[in-house]
């Protein structure tokens, strides 16, 4: 079993172990230092296949912005410490075995199905062609997308004030 | 334990999707079900970003795919902790079965 083989599994059960904690532990807090433990692994496994600036993104937007919104409104809503209550034990059961089953099935079709990779030359995932692509107008450039999704995080921006500002009454 | 390709990556992200699907349907609570949101969105990005390495590396688009999901899950799960937030307010409570406003 060679290093990489090695870094590969240790990448993956921090994701798996940290997925599985996130959604099974019973008190909030600790759910969500577990989410941020599965997203650095996935952040960690970025950098394991060579994608650099994905990783950095990740680690930027997930574990940066979005778990630190999560911890904060769990400061807002929740006593922290305080334990959830378990969930009802055939939901439990029968989310358990639907998942454990459609695992199974999924993972059968994929051993079982053969992918063929291109032939052509690879085009190295630089922070360079990236810029060059998205930004590019011609055809297979990534413009619109781009500016749509602009859109979106100005409509969410000012979507997120309004919902989450305090109206003071009158007396 | 043959060379680390393709399928590893689809086994992981396979897991951590069906995980997601777990957390969101055992739990209650309004926050830990858009954690397992999260989850399941992460899943979506290996797959695309795997299948991007192994099978098409002659192009980025996966990668655009994967920019784009982590752009839009940061906007969801902003209006979503406002929304929650804002139901904090209303209903001092953020258990699913209690937001029944709506019903009917």
């Amino acid at each position: 079993m060679s290093a990489s083989q090695i870094i590969f599994y240790i990448i993956a059960a921090v994701i798996i172990g940290g997925g599985i904690l996130a959604v099974t532990s019973r008190k909030i807090f600790r759910a969500a230092i577990y989410l941020l433990f599965s997203l650095l692994g996935i952040a960690s496994l970025y950098f394991y296949l060579n994608y650099e600036f994905i990783a950095a993104v990740q680690i930027v937007v997930y574990v940066g912005g979005i778990v630190v919104l999560i911890i904060f409104s769990v400061f807002l809503t929740h006593a922290s410490g305080d334990e959830m209550q378990k969930p009802v034990l055939w939901r439990a059961l029968f989310s358990g075995l639907a998942a454990v089953f459609a695992t199974a099935l999924t993972l059968l079709y994929i051993t079982e199905h053969t992918f063929i990779p291109t032939a052509n030359a690879a085009v190295a995932p630089s922070v360079k062609n990236i810029g060059l692509q998205m930004l590019s107008t011609t055809q297979y450039g990534y413009i619109l997308p781009f500016e749509v999704v602009s859109m979106l995080l100005l409509a969410a921006l000012v979507g997120c004030i309004v919902i989450a500002i305090k109206i003071k009454t009158k007396e | 334990m043959s060379e680390i390709g393709l399928t590893h990556m689809l086994f992981i992200s396979t897991a951590l999707f069906f995980i997601g699907v777990y957390g969101f349907l055992t739990r209650k609570n309004m926050i830990t079900m858009l954690m397992a949101i999260e989850l399941i969105l992460n899943s979506v990005n290996i797959n695309f970003v795997a299948f991007n390495k192994y099978l098409y590396a002659d192009k980025l688009d996966g990668l655009f795919f994967t920019i784009f999901i982590i752009t839009i899950a940061a906007a969801e799960a902003a209006v979503a902790i406002a929304i929650i937030i804002h139901l904090y307010r209303s209903l001092k409570s953020i258990d699913v079965d209690d937001a029944d406003l709506m019903k009917f």
